[in-house]
């Protein structure tokens, strides 16, 4: 799927970005020279801490913002406190992260089901575009599923 | 207000959520008009970022009109059609002040190296995305910027995060005249990327992905030599070859965590998540760049990563350049090129889907259905 030889310069805006101080690459930062002063600089007012927030130890004080979106609840929570004890250098810190988001999983489907929301995952995963755009898919699914089904059952009837 | 929530990998819906409210001085609330998927949102759909927390809302591309404004604000008024940058940038730090607005050291508790952005899990500092009828914009006077009246908000709401990225991306590799610029991925950024990538003065532009439909309009957008690399036996020495064996001057990685190519990262990366991600696309990029190049990264890469060849970025003196696209340096030059017509941004717009059919439109971005490369989502409460 090559092109044809195009006039390059005819593009609409070739080069005229070009810089030829541009060695070896731009931007450079737009130096201050307050490089040193390092966290002394004019804070806005600190956003009030209303919700469980977990920072990173590599910080000695919370930003100034903040989402609030998802405190920690649960046992994914508990993982997350302890992932949030270890430096982001560290793989105890994002493996145990890794961890409490597959658990968050089920424990969203438990507080759906406690709220008497039965979760449609047909139509949470969108498959109702996949059935329109790609049928072949949803049946070929289904067939494996059907074989991999069927080949249990049999071999379960079997060992009885 | 309706608000896209996250359930767990491949599962999202819309549903009632609590109005947002300024939870600081410097906060706006924006009625969202338009929103996008970004393809580095499919990385937190997928499961592949650390900390996506389920109930979350994602979406760090969109448009809106300011609402309500807390009492510091003094840049946005009430009724203000507004751009919001994916970066939360608080404008003081000395990041900030540097242009480094994607680093700003006041807006994460969760993470040092980024900083905040809207709806991108709790590693990016838990703030809730745009994929809602209304969000909360932290730092309002620093990052949203008023549509010019003469903008047309589909190009508008692609200035928040695809065509930014997309440039910086092609800037970041100090493409000079003459240059061979090659480009891993053909999604939007990758093809906004080789677009952008002629400003520098190449003279050749090249863009790799495995999707011959995205290829296909890589070709008619960005006006690039594309190739599909599984019609390649080895891309890399495809790239050698095609550059009379020298390497071509300049990667970018358009990619990040989720790519295809290579059986072994993606078994270590993307089923058995040893490695968070297949890096697949970085590899190629610094292997196919010659001596003394220069690689450029944009794609998301979630911690942790490693089987990086290191080694190579030693041996072979490459400089690399990364980093997230810092919106607000660079949107009085992106505004000017699309305002003088040198850039089409809503040109990548494919499918325009009611936020409430979010599912389907997760579902088609991210299985490729439908010749799909760009979505925008219609909030019903847009002006």
């Amino acid at each position: 799927m090559r092109n044809e030889a195009i006039d390059y310069k005819a593009i609409p805006g070739w080069g005229m970005d070009a810089d030829p101080e541009n060695e070896p690459t731009y931007p450079m930062k737009n130096y201050t020279g307050d490089d040193h002063n390092r966290i002394n600089y004019e804070r806005s007012p600190q956003q009030p801490i209303t919700v469980e927030i977990l920072q990173s130890n590599e910080r000695p004080k919370p930003p100034v913002v903040f989402g609030t979106s998802v405190p920690p609840s649960g046992l994914s929570g508990i993982i997350r406190r302890y992932a949030f004890t270890h430096s982001e250098d560290r793989y105890r810190h994002w493996l145990p992260l890794i961890l409490a988001d597959r658990i968050n999983v089920f424990e969203g489907i438990i507080d759906d089901v406690k709220k008497g929301h039965i979760p449609n995952v047909f139509a949470e995963k969108g498959l109702k575009a996949t059935w329109k755009h790609n049928p072949q898919k949803i049946v070929s699914q289904i067939l494996v599923a059907s074989v991999v089904a069927l080949t249990l059952f049999s071999v379960l009837k079997k060992k009885k | 207000m309706l608000a896209m929530n996250y359930r767990g990998p491949y599962r999202v819906r819309t549903e009632q959520r609590p109005m947002p409210e300024i939870l600081h001085p410097e906060d706006a609330i924006v009625r969202v008009t338009r929103t996008c998927i970004c393809g580095s949102d499919l990385h937190l759909y997928h499961g592949m970022v650390p900390d996506t927390r389920v109930g979350s809302t994602f979406g760090h591309e969109f448009t809106g009109i300011v609402e309500e404004v807390g009492p510091m604000v003094q840049n946005l008024k009430v009724g203000d059609h507004v751009l919001v940058p994916f970066n939360i940038a608080c404008g003081k730090c000395n990041f900030c002040k540097q242009g480094l607005y994607g680093n700003c050291h006041e807006s994460n508790p969760m993470a040092t190296a980024v900083g905040g952005i809207f709806g991108y899990s709790h590693t990016a500092g838990g703030f809730d995305g745009g994929q809602a009828e209304y969000v909360r914009v932290p730092y309002a006077d620093v990052g949203p910027t008023v549509i010019p009246p003469d903008m047309d908000p589909d190009d508008a709401v692609l200035l928040t995060d695809v065509v930014p990225t997309g440039y910086q991306a092609a800037e970041m590799g100090g493409i000079k005249e003459g240059d061979t610029v090659v480009i891993f991925g053909a999604g939007p950024i990758g093809i906004m990327a080789a677009r952008c990538a002629w400003f520098f003065g190449p003279s050749r532009v090249i863009v790799i992905d495995h999707v011959d439909y995205r290829l296909e309009f890589a070709k008619n957008y960005a006006k690039c030599e594309v190739y599909n690399f599984k019609s390649l036996e080895d891309p890399v020495l495809f790239l050698k070859k095609t550059t009379d064996w020298y390497g071509a001057d300049v990667c970018i990685d358009c990619v990040g965590c989720e790519a295809e190519g290579n059986a072994l990262q993606t078994f270590t990366g993307r089923k058995a998540l040893l490695q968070a991600g297949a890096g697949t696309a970085l590899q190629w990029a610094i292997n196919s760049v010659k001596k003394g190049g220069i690689v450029s990264i944009v794609g998301v890469y979630g911690p942790p990563f490693n089987l990086i060849p290191i080694g190579n970025v030693v041996n072979k003196g490459i400089t690399i350049r990364a980093n997230q696209a810092s919106v607000k340096r660079l949107l009085p030059k992106l505004i000017d090129h699309v305002q003088s017509g040198r850039l089409n941004p809503k040109g990548l717009i494919t499918h325009r889907i009611p936020l409430e059919e979010i599912s389907e439109a997760y579902n088609i971005f991210s299985s490729k259905l439908d010749n799909c490369i760009k979505t925008v989502l219609i909030p019903s409460t847009k002006a």
